[in-house]
């Protein structure tokens, strides 16, 4: 199979990301994907720490630092602004996590897509506020341990189920929604491809893994990504002109594999677990039966 | 010679304002819809969709929105800019701190308009006086005529490299925002080379990639960078009268300073205004010097930065000075006096009074004035509330 993904690197060594962390991997291959003619915009989050301090910066190109809420605005303006000077063949992209995406920035998110302008919208997905330290976001999945969901003696973990974002751009009838995995890294090439070619508001979710958040490992970043695509705990698909399409892993595993990982999870009985499975089963049918429609 | 005006015209505040924008020639527009302000946004609309104003228009879904998104396109180099009110600026807090520290010289106007609860969309100034310290300059309009000059007068302002701030335009609900006046409406040629094109050094670039409002942490230059922010809004003011000079000649215009005394030559006792009120307290002076008490009002055309030295030189041989805010703070003076008194203190012993006058839209008359006027003479130090009983 000939290699897909660019050799270009548009982010360099040097930034201030925990070993093994899941977003660099999301921004690294978003960027290739992308090109150097790429304006990217980034609300309080992670990676508003991550380039580093002023004025150095780990990316070769122009970031546009906004407020917790602003992303979804602010990568309007500067499109309008730079198609006002006929930049319009630069790329705008927004690079959000989950709690600026599924939560503060949602209705920014929203009225962006709606409004059409032409822009990719980056959810880079590590299911809980990481950088002011795991906080439960809307994002986080049924089950998981975070600092505001402590478990503590009453088993007070997340008992809300996660808030698919790229569900709700589907919603929307967004031009281009994808889901996308590290993971897999030349199936995030291949959509960011398309979503290039594709002139309108694009929104990817990119599942993220954080080692010191979900506690695990730092060197299993890669393959708690691919487990949670193989136990189909974050179902990869892709949406395009009302019509979805699901990728259906050759090889599947059982979701206790995914979460056995993760020191998130590990306070779950096996009763738990089990509603957990029934659930990921259940969403997983309902994503074959949309992709029937 | 081609007139600098092209003609003069009916028009309220609102459409003033919106005409000022066009003659700016600004690139893009965000704006969310409130009352009073709704119109200028509706004029602005229409003039992109019949093809007069060559701009982009972004009807975001807030406030917060509005200001972030031109924000945005500011940044990227183009001139921008956004109208709110009331709530709306209350809502766009956030991002107006984050446009100044950025340092991005956006204008925008607010229609002052009380804040809820209870709801109320009449007149009063708390709203952009919540607002005085989040570093975007402040310009108070007595006319819609002011309401026009100042779009053009303040990107001047604002685009000046030694100053690089954004500049807040303020009118006041109804009383300006959906009252008709005459005004002139400048020579769209004229206004366009007065204003020329935004030249931003530090708008996005993609040759030599920046981060734009990146992290410091304490021994980065932050505190620097804000000490930057505040030495260029606080020495402005030399840069400020020297532009109001050019545009008055340039436009044949009567812009104040960034005071605007009046009868305060031989006064004994005066008022400090801002906003449209201030026609209502300069009828009430007229009138009362007529009847030979010696009276004048100074009228605070800028309010950030505020013009302490000038305000200092205008009550110099005053026996009494009264402050009135149309905006209320609760567990102080108003912010004006405390403006007042502080560029004043150890420098004249002058008795400064307070008076909170026209919350909510309250009327303000010229009985109103004439009461303050007559308090100064005797009156104690406590914060006076006009026109207030119970109803």
């Amino acid at each position: 199979m000939p290699l897909t993904i660019p050799r270009e690197e548009y982010m360099q060594q040097g930034h201030t990301a925990c070993a093994g962390c899941g977003a660099t991997l999301s921004m690294r291959y978003v960027l290739k994907g992308m090109g150097p003619k790429s304006a990217v915009v980034v609300p309080a989050s992670c990676w508003s720490v991550i380039p580093g301090e002023l004025p150095y910066t780990s990316l070769k190109v122009p970031l546009l630092y906004t407020p917790f809420a602003s992303a979804g605005a602010a990568i309007s303006g500067l499109r309008e602004g730079l198609d006002a000077q006929g930049k319009q063949d630069y790329n705008v992209i927004a690079f959000a996590g989950d709690g600026g995406t599924a939560d503060i920035g949602l209705q920014g998110l929203s009225a962006a897509v709606e409004r059409g302008h032409n822009v990719l919208y980056v959810m880079y997905d590590n299911e809980a506020y990481m950088n002011t330290g795991i906080q439960r976001s809307g994002s986080t999945p049924y089950g998981a341990w975070t600092t505001t969901t402590p478990v503590g003696s009453k088993r007070d973990y997340k008992r809300e189920n996660k808030k698919f974002v790229a569900d709700l751009m589907m919603a929307q009838n967004a031009p281009y929604v994808a889901t996308a995995a590290i993971g897999f890294p030349e199936d995030l090439e291949r959509k960011l491809s398309v979503a290039k070619s594709i002139k309108g508001p694009k929104f990817i979710q990119i599942l993220s893994p954080c080692p010191p958040g979900w506690n695990y490992n730092s060197a299993d970043t890669v393959r708690v990504s691919r487990l949670a695509v193989e136990s189909r705990i974050f179902p990869l698909y892709e949406f395009r002109n009302g019509k979805l399409t699901l990728f259906k892993p050759s090889k599947t595993v059982p979701v206790s594999q995914y979460l056995y990982l993760q020191g998130r999870f590990s306070h779950l009985y096996d009763s738990e677990v089990k509603v957990i499975e029934s659930a990921v089963e259940e969403r997983w049918q309902s994503l074959l039966r949309k992709e029937q429609v | 010679m081609e007139s600098v005006q092209s003609h003069r015209k009916i028009m309220t505040g609102n459409e003033a304002v919106a005409v000022g924008v066009k003659l700016a020639k600004v690139k893009v527009i965000a704006a969310y819809p409130i009352t009073p302000q709704t119109t200028i946004v509706e004029e602005l609309a229409d003039m992109v969709a019949n093809g007069e104003l060559d701009s982009k228009f972004i009807e975001v879904e807030s406030e917060h929105s509005a200001m972030s998104a031109v924000t945005a396109s500011e940044a990227s180099g183009v001139r921008s800019y956004t109208a709110s009110s009331s709530h709306g600026i209350l809502y766009m807090h956030e991002p107006l701190h984050w446009a100044a520290g950025m340092r991005l010289p956006l204008v925008m106007s607010v229609v002052n308009r009380a804040i809820g609860p209870p709801w109320n969309i009449w007149g009063e100034q708390t709203d952009t006086f919540n607002q005085k310290d989040t570093g975007w300059l402040q310009i108070y309009c007595e006319s819609n005529q002011e309401a026009m000059d100042s779009i053009l007068l303040g990107y001047k302002i604002a685009e000046n490299k030694k100053i690089l701030l954004p500049v807040m335009n303020m009118l006041d609900a109804f009383t300006l925002s959906h009252t008709s006046e005459p005004v002139d409406v400048r020579n769209q040629k004229k206004a366009a080379e007065y204003v020329g094109d935004l030249e931003l050094d530090s708008k996005l670039d993609f040759k030599n990639p920046a981060g734009y409002g990146s992290l410091l942490g304490p021994d980065g230059p932050f505190m620097e960078m804000k000490k930057d922010m505040r030495d260029s809004m606080y020495n402005a003011i030399g840069t400020i009268k020297n532009e109001i000079s050019n545009f008055n000649e340039q436009f044949s215009a009567e812009l104040p300073g960034l005071t605007d005394n009046f009868m305060m030559e031989d006064a004994d006792y005066a008022l400090v205004t801002a906003g449209a009120i201030s026609s209502t307290a300069k009828y009430t002076v007229r009138k009362l010097r007529e009847k030979g008490q010696k009276v004048g009002l100074i009228r605070l055309y800028f309010y950030r930065p505020f013009p302490g030295e000038d305000v200092l030189k205008a009550v110099k041989g005053l026996k009494g000075l009264g402050v009135v805010e149309r905006n209320l703070s609760f567990g102080q003076r108003g912010p004006t006096y405390e403006d007042v008194a502080t560029s004043l203190y150890g420098r004249v012993d002058i008795p400064i009074r307070n008076y909170v006058v026209g919350l909510g839209g309250r009327d303000i008359r010229v009985k109103d004035f004439e009461r303050m006027f007559e308090d100064l003479v005797e009156g104690d130090n406590e914060i006076e509330w006009v026109n207030v009983g119970v109803k």
